[in-house]
């Protein structure tokens, strides 16, 4: 059973497409097992280390499974694409995990509030919960950026369950526009390391989103105090999910609740750290930024971290075209490439000395760049230690 | 009263409707959109790179 895409061009003749993952997208629908499997086998085993299997699978596993599996050889003819976006089958998949992450975040709540638990098992159940809370905010993002209303409404609705309600205006808005500037606090600089990154890039995109829902409910003159904003709608939510947990559950909630609402706005501060580390666009004359090019994302051609991810490491072509549909995204040769997907470089970042070594060479090495500092996005306060170490040649500042 | 579209996404500004959730009025002409207005649907593209699209040619 597949689906073949035909078309007949009036130059190129007849092109055919078959999606071989069409089916392993299908492994979205499966992904709540694995929060839910540390659980399955503590009441199998009787033992709380099975509840760390889960996160051992996230960041052991899934980086191997990249590097055994490899580089994904998928990739839709340009000319198929306005048939690949019109199969709602690719959609309907996106759909069904919202319910999911409301349904895994209750479950595990009641698993924690109701179980004899010892400090470090509640630990690590709120880390794997944020987890899964993170790829809810992956589906959000897939969905927040698609014209239909619909789908706009989803993404409003599961950002809800970590709480991070202004992420699709932020990221739609303020991230895509200013991507890979010392203006974006959603863009890595060069010798920043992940932890001081997450500092500048949670309040940062809290206040962008905030100003540019502002600013819209401004031009309808309306306050940004009004149930007509958008992030207030999914804040709201939020306070019904987690107010009821911590009513249901008494107060081991509030730790876990927050442990688990900061580690999954820290997947998407992994993402955001790797996805455009060091990458600069350059000024043109008129004073603003060159438009976002293929050579401003970082990419990683991985079969399996991108069936977990919805493609979101094809992301140079993503940031060309951001209202194209996961299933149309297209892996470029040329292009930046990570060593590893996502889940392993973000293991690596989390390290920051082994992540500038492996890095920082690869950045600077890019065609684009060649050495050239003055082509890179640098942390001012690394400045001169970054020129003392691999500047030969005279570096401009960074406009401001 | 013209249309004028995103050559990235294809969304299209119909300064007759105006676009609502934007704040955008029925009505406001597209000259009169900020010097800042991106395309509110993909943001990569600019005020200056939205094409008018021809009455006749849209369909
Ligand atoms: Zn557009």
């Amino acid at each position: 059973m597949t689906t073949t895409y035909v078309l007949d061009h009036p130059e190129k003749g007849r092109i055919e497409y078959r999606d071989r993952k069409r089916y392993l997208w299908m492994s979205s629908l499966f992904m709540p097992l694995f929060p839910m499997l540390g659980i399955f086998l503590y009441f199998a085993f009787d033992t709380q280390w099975a509840l760390a299997i889960p996160l051992l699978f996230s960041y052991f596993v899934i980086p191997l499974l990249d590097y055994v599996i490899g580089a994904d050889e998928n990739n839709p003819p340009e000319e198929i694409v306005p048939q690949l976006e019109e199969d709602r089958y690719y959609r309907l998949l996106t759909w069904f995990t919202i319910p999911m992450h409301f349904i895994v975040l209750i479950a595990i709540a009641w698993f924690v509030g109701t179980q004899p638990l010892t400090v470090w098992s509640v630990l690590v159940l709120a880390i794997t919960a944020g987890s899964y809370s993170g790829l809810g905010i992956n589906t959000a993002h897939e969905l927040g950026h698609k014209k239909p209303e619909f789908e706009r409404l989803l993404a409003k609705i599961v950002l809800a369950v970590p709480t991070y309600g202004h992420f699709c205006i932020e990221h739609n808005r303020g991230h895509h526009k200013d991507v890979a500037t010392p203006e974006d606090p959603a863009s890595s600089r060069m010798g920043e390391s992940i932890y001081k990154f997450v500092l500048r890039e949670i309040p940062g995109a809290f206040r962008r989103g905030w100003a540019v829902e502002k600013e819209r409910l401004a031009r309808q003159n309306k306050s940004v105090w009004s149930v007509h904003n958008d992030i207030l709608q999914s804040f709201a939510i939020s306070a019904v999910l987690q107010g009821g947990l911590i009513i249901a559950f008494g107060w081991i909630m509030l730790p876990f609740l927050a442990l688990h609402n900061f580690w999954a706005w820290f997947q998407l501060t992994s993402a955001n750290y790797i996805e455009h580390y060091g990458l600069l666009r350059e000024k043109e004359a008129s004073g603003r930024y060159e438009r976002c090019q293929p050579h401003h994302s970082w990419n990683a051609n991985y079969i399996f971290s991108n069936l977990v991810l919805f493609h979101l490491e094809r992301h140079s072509d993503h940031h060309a075209n951001p209202t194209r549909r996961y299933q149309s995204l297209r892996n470029f040769d040329g292009l930046p490439q990570l060593p590893n997907g996502y889940y392993g470089m973000y293991l690596l970042a989390y390290i920051p000395w082994l992540w500038y070594r492996v890095m920082d060479r690869r950045l600077l090495e890019l065609p684009h760049i060649q050495g050239d500092l003055s082509k890179v996005n640098i942390d001012p306060d690394q400045r001169d230690a970054i020129v003392r170490k691999y500047g030969q040649q005279q570096t401009t500042a960074v406009p401001a | 009263m013209g249309k004028y579209r995103c050559p990235g996404c294809g969304y299209t500004f119909d300064e007759e409707q105006g676009d609502s959730h934007e704040g955008y009025a029925p009505g406001t002409t597209f000259e009169s959109l900020p010097e800042t207005f991106t395309c509110p649907d993909c943001a990569v593209r600019y005020k200056e790179d939205f094409e008018q699209v021809d009455a006749e040619a849209a369909r």
